[in-house]
């Protein structure tokens, strides 16, 4: 602030520079599981680089400055508390909150051109537009989201001519927004008809999906958001946030591509079909009683295999019986027994959500296999532990056409020698669909909550000798 | 801002976005998804610009609200983007898993 303008830009300028090669590096090495904390610690020095040299470009003292500085202290520190105290079951719309928030930054920062009424060129109102619309969007479908998966909104709000209602509502959006972009009319009014119906396209698009698919939707929004904050960037003429926005919205959006083929779903489908929830009215028959085990018998195999593979489910990590698999699964190494997990790509309320939860209770990453490395294994185990997973392992998939699961990449448990289930009771799983994996000769029912079967196996196995 | 070079450098960081991800494994995706959810936080330093230069009290508002949210996705993003990476860790017995085909 003491310095000369021109030194204070150039200043600044640098450390944009290097906080764009901080981020990028970051995000590099975030992609590897090695490399992948220091990723994130890389990206948080820039990110602390460019909050203080922003400083530098400051006015004098006075009440913008403190309103900076509170709403900064406000928000962060909010956040950090949020943060922390989230359980790790509760990831995937707490990513939503965080995003959303991101958005409606994009679009605070629009507003606050576009109320000041200065035009500076086509691009410039373009942009400034196009990124508020983006970012109002994302801030009010990622609350969505949040509710969805919080459990708050329990309905999927559908009514014939949804796609065409929404289709309006953008339609007018886009509209008032050429009239501000080109300066035709840049009345306050205008303004806020536009950010009224951006916010509320959010809505609309976002409520009718269901939360199966809303994974694939946050993952969305994170790309948009990161193409908002660009398109801001270029309002601002701050390359800092051109360049990080545009990497986040190219790199979310091919995350969202590769998270939409984990799950066997399109992006169109995703957004435009709302299946989602919808699932379970086709139950083919499936002939066989399900034969339930003790847990001492169990623990014995177990004890005594050579090879098992673990399929963990959601229901796992609800409730909270991770930390036991791994005290199993430690006992069973000690016998010399191989151990492996295998996750499903949506295992998890999404891709790589298991791993995180398996993480949490100390199961190192590299006795965790996905799909495709671990299926042409499981004809080689004794056993295959399933715990609170059900469609995902369901051989259905494979070869009943009218199943509305057809298709699905599933984990082929029913190929090992012996399948041990731990199940709540004789229940249906989360879509509704007979599972006639629960039916084969070589499956049995180990009846009862993911912990205390698991701690149950776990005594049997310490008996074993 | 020169027009056309905006437009390369959209472009590039377009396909440096991409390149950069493209062979993550599936088990880092929710962490990955939540640390570029992090990076997009860099929209702070835009929102403390605009808060710097706001005038009269809708812009104030305005701003002060952009400048609390973007806070909020930055440290929030951080906070549990370290919380889910701090938790991976090798048994030390395998090498470093590279990544399936």
């Amino acid at each position: 602030m003491n310095t000369t303008p021109t030194v204070t830009a150039a200043i600044v300028q640098a450390a944009y520079v290097l906080v764009a090669f901080l981020f990028i590096t970051g995000l590099k090495r975030m992609s590897s599981p090695a490399t992948a904390r220091g990723g994130i610690l890389w990206a948080g020095l820039g990110m602390v680089i460019a909050t203080l040299v922003t400083y530098l470009q400051a006015p004098e003292i006075g009440i913008n400055l403190y309103l900076v500085i509170g709403a900064t202290v406000l928000g962060g520190g909010v956040a950090w508390i949020s943060g922390k105290r989230v359980a790790m079951t509760d990831m995937p719309q707490m990513i939503a909150l965080y995003n959303g928030m991101g958005g409606g930054a994009a679009a605070a920062i629009a507003a606050v051109e576009l109320y000041r009424g200065d035009q500076r060129g086509l691009a410039f109102g373009a942009l400034a537009v196009l990124g508020a619309l983006i970012g109002a969007v994302s801030l009010s479908g990622s609350c969505i989201a949040f509710g969805k998966l919080q459990g708050l909104i329990k309905k999927s709000f559908r009514f014939s001519g949804q796609q065409i209602a929404n289709v309006l509502i953008l339609a007018v959006a886009v509209v008032l927004g050429v009239l501000i972009a080109t300066g035709v009319n840049t009345g306050s009014s205008v303004v806020t008809g536009f950010f009224v119906l951006a916010l509320l396209l959010g809505v609309t698009m976002t409520l009718p999906i269901g939360g199966a698919d809303m994974p694939v939707v946050i993952s969305l929004y994170n790309a948009l958001t990161g193409l908002a904050v660009a398109f801001e960037g270029y309002v601002l003429n701050n390359w800092a946030m051109v360049i990080a926005g545009m990497v986040v919205g190219s790199a979310g959006t091919l995350l969202t591509q590769l998270m939409a083929k984990a799950m066997n779903r399109s992006l169109g489908n995703v957004l435009f079909s709302g299946f989602g929830d919808t699932a379970g009215a086709a139950t083919g028959p499936v002939t066989g009683t399900q034969k339930p085990i003790e847990a001492a018998d169990a623990g014995v195999m177990m004890a005594y295999a050579q090879k098992m593979i673990v399929v963990p489910g959601y229901g796992m990590a609800v409730g909270q019986a991770q930390h036991k698999v791994w005290e199993l699964t430690q006992l069973l190494q000690n016998r010399g027994v191989t151990v492996k997990f295998a996750i499903h790509p949506v295992a998890g309320r999404m891709p790589g959500h298991m791993n995180v939860l398996l993480a949490e209770a100390g199961v190192p990453y590299d006795l965790i296999a996905d799909l495709e490395e671990i299926n042409a294994e499981f004809e080689t185990a004794d056993v295959a532990l399933i715990i609170g997973a059900n469609d995902v392992v369901n051989p259905v998939a494979r070869n009943d056409k009218s199943s509305p699961i057809y298709g699905m990449p599933i984990l082929d448990a029913d190929k090992a020698k012996n399948v041990i289930v731990i199940k709540r009771g004789q229940g249906q799983g989360f879509s509704g669909i007979e599972n006639a994996l629960f039916y084969l000769d070589n499956t049995r029912m180990l009846y009862g909550d993911a912990q205390g079967a698991v701690n149950q196996l776990v005594q049997a196995v310490k008996a074993a000798g | 801002m020169n027009g056309v070079i905006a437009i390369y450098i959209f472009m590039l960081a377009g396909f440096t976005g991409y390149e950069v991800i493209s062979r993550v494994p599936v088990i880092l995706h929710t962490p990955l998804m939540s640390g570029s959810n992090f990076v997009h936080g860099i929209v702070l330093v835009g929102a403390m610009v605009a808060l710097f230069s706001a005038h009269g009290p809708l812009e104030l508002v305005i701003g002060t609200i952009g400048v609390a949210l973007a806070a909020g996705n930055a440290v929030g993003g951080y906070v549990v983007t370290e919380r889910m990476l701090e938790m991976f860790k090798s048994s030390g017995k395998a090498p470093n898993k590279g990544h399936h085909s």
